[in-house]
């Protein structure tokens, strides 16, 4: 076990922390359930924190010059890159500290992608991050595509939802591949600890977020973030749709930690996919044929994952 | 003053970075800039300097993490070549205007296709406008000693920009030479320690590299074009002082032999002294015919540049790269420019030579001299002339 989680206070509705490190005022949609999570995850980890961002929705609703809604230190670079950038500031910290040339005082290093930039175009740069091991929290703000460009398809697009790159037609219907497991990626890196979270459970996602920046050395969470405007959903609809995703078993909610899969929330009672798929403009035109192989598909993903937490 | 040594010019630059006590490396390797980062790497695991080597993923990954170190407040170095440089290509553009002082060593190398190892300009060249202070170096006291200049005016705070310091691939890198290393009490004279004026720090946080929207982009662009016009007069600042404590004077441009010379040959980097050569052989059969070479890539130099022409009649300006379907090589459009409508320019013709590491000899040069002086008194149909390629 890992021995910083001993004295890991976890928040609890009552002890949530006041201070906002994400301002009011920035420019997302409404209902948006990616701000929400980040604004979330910014509680939980406070004021001591390095944000390193990849371009993207999040980067542009809180930074147009001259306003940011960052009241903590905050870098973009480039799209691909968050992981990079934040090695490089884990290890400048790191030798500046050596050096006498900054406090001693430790620095939680935060770097965020959205789906598109931790599944596709910056995969590589997160995948050396891991690997060397950089003392640093990585967050993937997953709304299932391209959201900043237009809704194109990533490979965390689910199976068969409608993008303007995967756009159903005679010969389409959709998305046409099951979403990618980053998750499972990033274990395959043997990092201390893995996480997924959504944002309808606030205190499990704040907990693993500061789980995430207590761990030494690498850490993943890969966070669930509702897009009305990309869904076709209604925006106040997002925190239900972050809740059936869950129950639905689409979206399960667990810890890697050192290896070992712990389940958060055992879904002892799943809702039929269907009420998850339906409400979304994005999943109107499935069939049943598409339906129940999603539901297939989803049961073998939960039991593979059960087996999984069983056996390690 | 310490001794000169023979020694490994990629090794010399490697131990300038060391002198320059730096913080952090990120490094990817590729041929020919591997001696450089072996060595650092080295230095590194023996203790020689306390820094971080970073290992990373790629040569894009490499220039990010140069971002992030130097955003971070530690010096920071990486090097690279050829298709590396280009894989870095999208994040070169960012440190400029976000004004970190990252320094690098580009060991120049020729572009695939065809794939090829060796030297020539055309990688640094597809960077030119990535709006970094880019120096070329002759030899390997050049490189050393540039390379702790780069140190000095990138991160000094009235430029804060990021520098380049280019070698020719193998035909310097990889050569022995006689250099005079500097001691760490000198370089301590002559380096201070990086005090950047903006840092990533949660007890004064900020936010670095924001959207530019319309009503600022132009404002930010031309900041930035502004610092790096500006930064000339640093760059000449941090040449004198290292003059007068180290008895070397570099200028932004160096003449050889030029002074009555009716045609200059202009080069960069390390032909320039095969050139010399060819120089004093046409001296001795009386012609006419002298050398300016370009040290100081950007900020381009224009009023030095001028000034070393003189009154010379006819340029030759040799480019070691070849931009395809264009009017001429880079360093030829520029000086055209340059001298574009002066009264009493020189004409200017320009020969493409050494691509891939073909070496270009003294007949070569000759060649260019007598082509060039021909030119001038009949138009040629082209602007450049590629020199030294088999026709069969």
């Amino acid at each position: 076990m890992i021995s910083e989680f001993e004295k890991f206070k976890r928040f609890k509705a009552k002890n949530l922390p006041r201070k906002e490190m994400l301002a009011p005022g920035h420019r997302a949609c409404q209902g948006c359930g990616e701000v929400l999570a980040l604004r979330m995850a910014m509680k939980a980890l406070g004021e001591n924190v390095i944000v390193c961002m990849a371009t993207g929705c999040m980067e542009i609703i809180t930074t147009p010059y001259p306003q940011t809604a960052w009241k903590v230190p905050w870098i973009h670079i480039a799209f691909e890159n968050p992981a990079s950038v934040a090695s490089g500031i884990e290890s400048a910290l790191k030798v500046l500290r050596r050096k006498g040339r900054v406090p001693k005082k430790h620095i939680d290093i935060l770097a965020i992608g959205g789906d598109g930039s931790t599944s596709d175009i910056g995969i590589g740069w997160i995948s050396g991050a891991l690997e060397r091991g950089h003392d640093f929290t990585y967050i993937c703000l997953d709304n299932e595509a391209y959201m900043n460009t237009g809704v194109q398809r990533s490979s965390c697009t689910p199976y068969g939802a409608m993008t303007t790159t995967s756009p159903p037609g005679e010969k389409s219907f959709g998305q046409v591949t099951w979403k990618k497991n980053v998750p499972g990626i990033a274990v395959a890196h043997n990092i201390p600890y893995v996480a997924t979270a959504s944002p309808a459970y606030f205190l499990d996602l704040m907990n693993k977020v500061k789980k995430a920046a207590l761990v030494k050395g690498p850490a993943y969470i890969h966070i669930y973030s509702p897009c009305p405007t990309g869904w076709g959903s209604a925006p106040e609809r997002s925190i239900e749709f972050a809740k059936l995703v869950v129950e639905t078993r689409i979206f399960p909610l667990y810890e890697v930690i050192e290896g070992r899969y712990i389940m958060s929330r055992k879904i002892t009672k799943p809702k039929p996919v269907q009420e998850y798929l339906k409400g979304q403009r994005r999943f109107r035109h499935l069939d049943e044929e598409h339906i129940s192989y999603i539901q297939q598909r989803v049961n073998a993903d939960y039991e593979k994952l059960i087996r999984l937490s069983e056996m390690t | 003053m310490a001794k000169r040594i023979g020694i490994e010019v990629s090794i010399a630059l490697a131990e300038a970075v060391k002198l320059a006590n730096v913080d952090v490396i990120a490094a990817y390797p590729i041929t020919p800039q591997t001696h450089i980062v072996e060595h650092l790497s080295e230095v590194v695991a023996d203790g020689e300097v306390d820094a971080e080597f970073v290992p990373v993923e790629s040569e894009h990954g490499a220039m990010s993490c140069c971002c992030g170190s130097s955003a971070a407040g530690a010096r920071t170095f990486t090097s690279t070549s050829s298709q590396g440089l280009l894989l870095m290509s999208e994040i070169l553009f960012i440190p400029g205007p976000m004004r970190l002082p990252i320094v690098m060593a580009v060991v120049d190398r020729a572009l695939s296709a065809p794939i090829s190892i060796w030297n020539d300009h055309q990688d640094i060249m597809s960077q030119r406008d990535v709006g970094w202070i880019q120096t070329f170096a002759e030899n390997g006291q050049e490189a050393f000693d540039l390379t702790l200049h780069a140190f000095r005016v990138a991160e000094d705070r009235r430029v804060s920009l990021p520098m380049m310091v280019n070698i020719d691939g193998f035909t310097l890198s990889h050569v022995v030479e006689a250099v005079e290393l500097l001691s760490q009490e000198e370089v301590d004279q002559y380096l201070p320690p990086f005090k950047p004026r903006y840092r990533l720090d949660p007890r004064k946080p900020i936010t670095m590299g924001p959207v530019g929207i319309p009503e600022v982009y132009s404002e930010a662009k031309v900041a930035h074009n502004e610092a790096l016009k500006a930064s000339k007069k640093v760059i000449l600042q941090g040449w004198k002082e290292f003059a007068d404590l180290f008895g070397r004077q570099y200028n932004p441009v160096e003449t050889y032999r030029s002074e009555d010379a009716e045609v200059l040959l202009v080069t960069m980097g390390s032909i320039s002294e095969t050139a010399m050569t060819a120089i004093d052989t046409m001296r001795e059969k009386g012609q006419k015919a002298g050398l300016v070479r370009i040290r100081l890539w950007r900020p381009f130099p224009g009023p030095e540049f001028r000034k070393a022409a003189g009154k010379a009649k006819v340029l030759a300006v040799v480019d070691r790269c070849l931009p395809p379907g264009s009017t001429c090589g880079p360093v030829g459009a520029e000086l055209r420019s340059l001298f574009y409508k002066v009264p009493g320019s020189p004409k200017i013709f320009n020969f493409v030579a050494g691509l891939g590491g073909r070496d270009v000899t003294v007949e070569w040069f000759e060649e260019m001299v007598e082509k060039a002086t021909a030119f001038a008194k009949r138009r040629p149909k082209e602007l450049y002339e590629v020199i030294g390629v088999r026709e069969k």
